[in-house]
Parts: C-alpha cells; sequence; structure tokens
C-alpha cells in the first residue's frame, strides 16, 4: 500500500553543517567551529570519525538559553579566544548551525568586532565564515559554501601564475591523492582544495597533535586569484554557489567544470583538459592505466551487460557514476538523491542524451523509503551507494556495493578511489567480483573457477 | 613535546590525586565551555538516548534533518521482537516551516507514520530551532493522541536548553506519563524494575536471567528491548533497581515518591559489582531467604566458571595502566574495579557528567597520582594518556581515534558495541577485548615505542 509522506525517513542527506566541517578539515592549520549547540559538533564528530577513523576536533560555541535569547556573540567570540588559545589555529573555519541563523546572529560581523576587540593579541587566525543552516540543502551544499568562503577569504588577485585550481568536490582522501599525483606527474603548479587526503587519513603520532599535519595552505589558496585557469568536477555545482564560480566573476579565473572523472569518457575529458591547460601530454602512466582499464573492461563485460542497478548518494557522485555504468552496458534504472538541486536529470541528460530509450529514472529530494519502495518494483540486481542503503539491501536480498560516503560498516572507505582510470579501476573490479560472488553463491555446484 | 596547557575555566575540572596535595573540590555539572571541544554532546542526544530502545514506539524527531539522520540506528539496543526503533523519522523542516511554523508538518507527518507504522506510541522530540520558532508541540501532540488514540509525548529536548542531563530528564519526564496508565494486576510481589539499562548487544536479558534465576519478576526494563505496555505497567513493581544512573535516578525519585516505589543503584560491570547487584535486590526481600540463597548460587555458578578464564588475561595485563573516559560515573567505579581484578591500574579517570557526590567517590577509590577529569576534550585527554604512559583507553567513538593515533589499545564502552559487557559472561568480554587490544602486536609499530616514522 502506497502511504501519503511528508515526514522524511531513513534519510539520504546529512545536514549542511557536517559537510563544511569535513571541508575546513581540509585548510592547513584549520579548526572547524560551529556556531550553535555542542551537540551538533558532537553529532557530527562521531558520524564523520565512524568513516574516516581520524580524530577529528570540531569546536562549538556551545549555545545555552541565554545566547538562544540574547544572541551569540558573547559565546562566539569567547569560543574563538578559546579554541585561538588552546589550538593555535593559523586559520578557524566558522560554518553556523539551525540555531545561530534562525536568531539571526551576524557572524561577519561579530568576527570584525572580534578582531577590532583583540587585535593586540598574540597573531589573529584567519576566520572564514559560512553560512550553513540545516533547514537548506544538505550537506553537499555546505561543503561547498565552505570552499568558495574559503576563496573568497583568502584568494588574493594577481598577475596571471601558471598555476591550476582544482577543487574536487566530496571525494575521499584516496581520490585527493591520485588527484594530486596526477597534477605533479604533470609538473604543473596547483591548488587543490579541499585537501583533507593527509588530515582526514593520516599516519601515527609520536606525540598529540591538536590539528592534524596535512591541508591547503591559506597562502596558497591566496594564489587562487591569479591561476590561469580552475577545475571543478560537480555536474549540479552551479558557478553563483562554487569556489570556481566566485573566482571566475572576481578574478576572471577562467572555470572548467565538468562531472567527476569516473569511467573512460569522463576521465578522458579530464586529461584532455590538463594536456589542453598545460600544453603537453599525459605521462605515459596514465596511457598504461586507461589502457589496462580498457582491457579489464574487456575481461569483465559479460558479466555486467544488462544488469540494473539503483544508484544513490549526492547528485554529482550519482552522475559520475551514471556516465560510468553506461559505459560498461549496466544500466542505472533508477539515480537517486537525497539533494535537490533541481539538475540532476539534466546534468544526466547532458552526458547520456539517450538516457529516457535506456530506462534511466531520476528522482531528487528522496529517502531510503522512497528509494526501498522503487526497488521493491524495479528489482534491480544490485544496489551501488553509501553503507546506509544496507537496511533496504538486507531486508530486500539485494547486493550493495559500498562507496562514497558514509562507510559505517566496512573497513577502509577513506582509502576508496572513485576518479580517473585508476578509481574506475577499482570500481569496476569490485561490479564485476560482485556478480561473480553471487552467482558463484548461487550455483549448486560450487565452481571454483567463474 | 610541545607543552599543553588546560584552557583556563576547566581548571576546576581537571585535578589529580596527590597526598598533601592542594584540595581542589572538582566543579561539575556545569554547561561546557564556549571553543573547547567537548565530547558531550546536547539536551537532544540526552533524550534520545534514553527513550532509543523503545522498540514498539514512534520515534518522530521534529527539526531539520541532521538530528535525525545522526541518530539513525545508532545504538547496540536490540529488541526481541518489534524494530520500529531502528527507522528515522524527521520532519525535515525546510526554511519555509522555519518562517511559517512547523505545526502543520508535524501533525500530518504524525498522523501518517502512525497509520503506517501503528506503534503503541510516539515521541516526538523538540530541536534547537523548534524552540525558537515557538511550535506548540504539545498542543499538536493531543491533538493527534486523541485522533489516533495512542500516547504521543512531546520531549522537550531543544539541544540548547541545558546538557545533556537535562535532556535525560525529559525523557523520563515523557516516560512518568506513561508510567501508572497500565494494569498491575498478577505482579508478583517480588518484582522489580530494571531501570538505565538499555539492552545493548543484548545485556539487559543476561541480567534478567540472573534474576529471574533468583525467583525475581521483572517488570519492565526502562528502557532496554522495552515495550509501551511493559512502561505502563511498571508502578507494580516493588523496587527499582538503577544502572546507568546519571539517566535514571530522576525516574527513580519520581517513581518513589508517586508510587512509593524504594530504589538502590547498582551497577552490573565487572564481578564485584555484578554480585554486589544480585545481593543488593535479595536484601531488599528479607522475608524471603531462599532468594538470597539463589542469588548466592548464581553467583558461584557463574564465578566458578569465570574465574578460571580469567586468569590467562590477569598474567599478561598485570602492570600495565588504563585510561577510563565514559559518559556516566558509575560506570566508571565499575571499570576500575574490574580492570584491577585483571591486574590493571587506572591512570586516568572521568565522565562527561558526573556529579560532586560521584566525583568525591572517585577520589577515594583512584590511586595516588590518578588524574581525575570531568567533561574533558582530545587534547586533556591525549595530554595526560601520553604523560602516565596509559597502555588502553576506555571510551566511545569519538574516544577511539585518539587511542589508536597514539598507539595504545582501545576498547569501546559506548552505546554503539555489540559485544555484551554487563555481566558475568560480560566480564569476560571485558577482559578479552582489553587483552586482544592492550596485547596485539601491531603496537610495537607506534612511534611512542620510539619507532622512527
Amino acid at each position: 500500500m502506497k502511504h501519503a509522506k511528508t515526514a522524511t525517513q531513513n534519510a539520504c542527506k546529512l545536514c549542511n553543517p557536517l559537510g563544511a566541517c569535513l571541508a575546513f578539515r581540509g585548510i592547513e592549520n584549520c579548526v572547524p567551529f560551529l556556531h550553535g549547540s555542542q551537540g551538533c559538533a558532537t553529532y557530527i564528530r562521531r558520524y564523520l570519525i565512524s568513516h574516516y577513523k581520524e580524530p577529528i576536533d570540531i569546536a562549538s560555541s556551545n549555545f545555552h538559553e541565554e545566547t538562544a535569547v540574547f544572541g551569540g556573540s558573547h559565546n562566539l567570540k569567547i569560543g574563538l579566544k578559546n579554541v585561538s588559545k588552546q589550538y593555535k589555529p593559523e586559520v578557524i573555519g566558522i560554518a553556523t548551525t539551525c540555531l545561530s541563523e534562525t536568531i539571526g546572529d551576524d557572524v561577519p560581523m561579530i568576527i570584525r568586532e572580534y578582531q577590532a576587540e583583540f587585535k593586540n593579541g598574540s597573531p589573529m587566525p584567519i576566520m572564514i565564515h559560512a553560512s550553513t543552516p540545516s533547514y537548506m540543502g544538505s550537506h553537499i551544499d555546505g561543503f561547498h559554501a565552505a570552499v568558495r568562503a574559503t576563496v573568497k577569504t583568502l584568494a588574493e588577485k594577481g598577475a596571471r601564475e601558471k598555476l591550476i585550481n582544482i577543487f574536487p568536490n566530496m571525494v575521499s582522501p584516496a581520490d585527493i591523492r591520485y588527484l594530486k599525483e596526477i597534477l605533479e606527474d604533470f609538473k604543473v603548479p596547483y591548488m587543490l582544495l579541499p585537501d583533507y587526503s593527509q588530515t582526514m587519513d593520516g599516519g601515527p603520532w609520536g606525540e598529540y597533535h591538536r590539528i592534524p599535519p596535512g591541508g591547503t595552505p591559506a597562502s596558497a589558496i591566496a594564489m587562487a586569484g591569479s591561476a590561469v585557469a580552475s577545475i571543478e568536477f560537480g555536474s549540479t555545482l552551479e558557478a553563483s554557489k562554487s569556489a570556481a564560480g566566485y573566482l571566475e566573476e572576481a578574478f576572471g579565473v577562467p572555470r572548467y567544470h565538468m562531472a567527476l572523472p569516473i569511467g573512460i569518457k569522463e576521465s578522458d575529458k579530464f586529461f584532455t583538459l590538463l594536456e589542453a591547460l598545460t600544453e603537453q601530454e599525459r605521462p605515459e602512466k596514465y596511457d598504461d592505466e586507461r589502457r589496462r582499464l580498457i582491457d579489464a573492461y574487456a575481461d569483465g563485460h559479460k558479466y555486467v551487460f544488462e544488469q540494473k542497478v539503483i544508484i544513490y548518494g549526492e547528485e554529482d557522485l550519482v552522475v559520475g557514476m551514471t556516465a560510468f555504468l553506461t559505459e560498461i552496458g549496466i544500466t542505472p534504472i533508477l539515480c537517486a538523491s537525497g539533494g535537490k538541486s533541481g539538475l540532476l536529470r539534466k546534468s544526466i541528460m547532458e552526458l547520456i542524451p539517450g538516457m529516457d530509450e535506456l530506462g534511466i529514472k531520476v528522482r531528487e529530494g528522496v529517502d531510503f523509503v522512497d528509494i526501498e519502495d522503487e526497488a521493491k518494483l524495479l528489482k534491480p540486481d544490485f544496489l551501488i551507494g553509501n553503507s546506509k542503503g544496507y537496511t533496504m539491501s538486507r531486508k530486500n536480498n539485494i547486493p550493495l556495493i559500498r562507496l562514497g560516503f558514509p562507510i559505517h560498516d566496512r573497513f577502509g572507505g577513506q582509502r576508496m578511489h572513485h576518479l580517473g582510470y585508476r578509481g574506475t579501476q577499482e570500481l569496476f573490479d569490485r561490479i564485476v567480483n560482485t556478480v561473480i560472488e553471487q552467482r558463484q553463491n548461487a550455483s549448486s555446484i560450487g565452481y571454483t573457477y567463474m | 613535546m610541545e607543552q599543553i596547557s588546560i584552557l583556563e575555566g576547566r581548571h576546576k575540572q581537571v585535578f589529580e590525586k596527590k597526598t598533601g596535595g592542594e584540595q581542589v573540590e572538582i566543579s561539575c555539572d556545569t554547561s561546557s565551555l564556549s571553543g573547547s571541544v567537548s565530547q558531550r554532546a546536547c539536551v537532544f542526544c540526552g533524550s534520545r538516548v534514553v527513550l532509543y530502545p523503545v522498540a514498539d514506539a514512534l520515534h518522530l524527531v521534529h527539526g531539520p534533518i541532521g538530528c535525525a539522520a545522526y541518530t539513525w540506528d545508532i545504538r547496540g539496543a536490540v529488541s526481541s521482537g518489534p524494530e520500529l526503533h531502528r527507522l528515522s523519522f524527521s520532519t525535515d523542516l525546510q526554511e519555509m516551516d522555519v518562517i511559517y511554523g512547523g505545526e502543520k508538518k508535524l501533525y500530518h507527518s504524525l498522523i501518517e507514520l502512525i497509520e503506517q507504522y501503528k506503534p503503541k506510541a510516539a515521541f516526538i522530540y523538540s530541536t534547537c530551532i523548534v524552540g525558537l520558532i515557538g511550535d506548540d508541540i504539545e498542543a499538536v501532540c493531543r491533538k493527534v493522541a486523541k485522533e489516533t488514540g495512542i500516547p504521543v509525548l512531546p520531549v522537550h529536548s531543544e539541544g540548547f536548553k541545558g546538557t545533556k542531563k537535562d535532556g535525560y530528564k525529559a525523557a523520563c519526564h515523557a516516560l512518568m506519563q506513561l508510567i501508572g496508565t497500565g494494569s498491575t494486576e498478577n505482579i508478583s510481589k517480588y518484582s522489580i524494575n530494571i531501570l538505565g539499562e538499555f539492552n545493548l548487544a543484548g545485556e539487559a536479558w543476561i541480567i534478567r536471567k540472573y534474576y529471574e534465576k533468583m525467583g525475581i519478576e521483572v517488570v519492565s526494563t526502562l528502557t532496554g528491548d522495552g515495550r509501551i505496555d511493559a512502561v505502563r505497567r511498571a508502578h507494580g513493581a516493588s523496587l527499582n533497581v538503577v544502572q546507568c544512573s546519571g539517566s535514571m535516578t530522576w525516574l527513580a525519585k519520581e517513581m518513589e515518591q508517586k508510587y512509593g516505589i524504594p530504589y538502590i543503584r547498582v551497577s552490573y560491570f565487572g564481578i564485584e559489582d555484578m554480585s554486589k547487584s544480585l545481593y543488593d535486590v535479595a536484601k531488599h526481600f528479607p522475608e524471603r531467604p531462599d532468594i538470597m540463597e539463589a542469588a548466592k548460587q548464581v553467583v558461584s555458578e557463574e564465578v566458578k566458571e569465570l574465574y578460571p578464564s580469567l586468569q590467562k588475561f590477569k598474567k599478561a595485563l598485570t602492570g600495565k595502566k588504563a585510561a577510563i573516559y565514559v559518559g556516566g560515573a558509575f560506570k566508571t567505579f565499575s571499570l576500575i574495579k574490574a580492570l584491577r581484578s585483571i591486574g590493571m591500574s587506572v591512570v586516568l579517570a572521568g565522565s562527561q557528567t558526573g556529579n560532586k557526590d560521584d566525583y568525591a567517590r572517585l577520589k577515594e577509590m583512584c590511586d595516588e597520582g590518578t588524574v581525575i577529569v570531568d567533561d574533558s576534550n582530545p587534547v586533556e585527554l591525549s595530554k595526560f594518556i601520553l604523560e602516565k604512559e596509559a597502555d588502553l583507553l576506555i571510551g566511545g567513538v569519538k574516544e577511539r581515534p585518539i587511542a589508536f593515533k597514539l598507539g595504545i589499545g582501545f576498547c569501546d564502552h559506548n552505546h554503539e558495541r555489540k559485544i555484551p559487557l554487563a555481566g558475568f559472561v560480560g566480564m569476560y568480554n571485558f577482559a578479552l577485548e582489553v587483552y586482544q587490544s592492550v596485547m596485539s602486536p601491531v603496537w610495537q609499530f607506534a612511534p611512542r615505542k620510539g619507532v622512527k616514522i
């Protein structure tokens, strides 16, 4: 029976400030700071830790009743002072919450007051403010808001340098490391933001680090205004909300906007763009990766052809994955997201003009109960998305291939590759193995060669 | 090493036990300092953890999506029947709702969800902004209760209106609305309620079995493997047995006042405290010496089986040092004793929500040189772990990566654990987990051993 549905049940999204905290972790020597109740910081830390397995300190201005009545200015200032003292950060990334947004705190003004009041103290950290009310959008909007606010605060105008900005979207630490490797192999100076490849997936510590090593230095972000180009991943990310969009508008840095490079076609676009921007050919090693991937496609094509899947998660991840899946003959019969940009269908259509003929259905703003209802009707061969789909996978006996964020019930989500030839190779192997495992388990014979 | 200082305003929440040293009254029960990275949560969190295990109730979070998303299937609280508590429901308030109010959305959500899931009752949690936009939750709840015929209980858990403890109280208040509404017919005189036991990894079942072996009837477990009908008749029990005192003492006191049911505080962690919790219940029924006999029988059987199996761990762990940082102080006491019984000493002990009496008792229990902290933070915890050369940290998810980064063992003693640590079998599991983590050869590569990385 179909039920009327006002409430969100088993949400396929998280709140705005979570994304901002993650993005701020990608700036060197930066402490994320939530202007709101203590619980927001604690829940978000817990949620991130369960995926990344790293200590994640997020400060909070710790609202009380009086704070909510008289405004958060006093608490925010004390908080900034305490964080500065205890963490000695170079940057404090301040994100708002539903609470501070609803009472209407003017955070930029409070920051200016704070800077005026305490300017004679020790060196003042740089303060970045991102507006991230939890009642708007989802975690991915908070992520982009923080990246844009960072660039807005730090980027300066300068003579054009041979520098490329790269804004990779909310990808894994492993993906970030891979992108850095590519740019280093191209021997081109770059500014990648946010870079949490080390802060969210680092080594052991001999002593306690208040702020873990790693991240994009503020001084590097300052150069972003003088870059020759910005590359920004994320089909549904509009220029008006993005860091690259700001840099184009404010400093005339051209914005090259593309889907997450997953699959051969989208990865090719990325490498071709890099070749054009750097006026050189890609290093041989990436041709090798590409050739191995094409070879793997050939070896595994029969397992995956005409398999039907449901893919869900952040919209940009869904678009990137859909491009990849269709090029190996898998049909994403449902592309679903808890996000609601209004651009998901259009973005998929741009990459796959024949999407309707293929039977690709798109739904924005859904939760896991909606997706499960669809799954019951559509009967996909498997599900692809974060670990929160496990409940529906188990209940309906549909295998789940985990990727993206969060992965709370498996090990190593932070080290999983998604992007480029290497990431696609990893995903392809996993998908093929899922199909093989299914068939092997279902067979009464117990084949030892599959 | 870089000098780590304690934040001003936190000096009174950190204490080192020294003979002849300055005697500072540890300050607690305060809200966390702005800008320090507290390991605490908020009022909502307190309410949510207490009510979460009630498995046949609808738990609807009224607010933007975060609060519901972060508490979806978050605890290891298991149910022997319905599992409605493992779903996450939110009114997912949007900007327009914030401007024009969320009452309508709340009403429709409730009506639809009750129709779809047929719960025995509904708990409506208010989150931060609901406290600001002025939704009349009470009125909506009354209306829906009338239309659907089930109890619809508002839980006033706006995150900023106090600390986690206030959230416990709000949850207990909601439970009090249910208690007393069911029939107490056929309840034995020799009966108890188990309060503050949340059935993580089936712990309530273990405890319940011990009491039942003693001939005691367990009327209601609040709230582990909880059912609304059982909550409704909790006032029929003769005694309330309170664990996790932080969350449930308020309810016990209310029940004492309203129904004249006395309560005792217990802990099910470690051999000593587990045994005591059975004896203390038996003592409450002096006219039935057979209950005490049965309790002794249970303890003796269990200990006979457990004791030899602990020796291997004790041999390996003797002389190792532990740091404890958990939610409630009462648990800390038990853990100190449990650790001692496997040869370990405690160099740091602290809690998120202990009160003055708890800390006084903690001071008494601890060894010379032990650091005691209230509402600590990662910087402080790390400082003391390194200074005191701890080999193990006991805590929850947020503390785990601190231990592993610093290259020491960790035991998860929080809501998410999947292995029961309560009861006699729990003591075995605890010792095994500590042993497996502390004695692992992987720490030979940790930089604190002087290894170059």
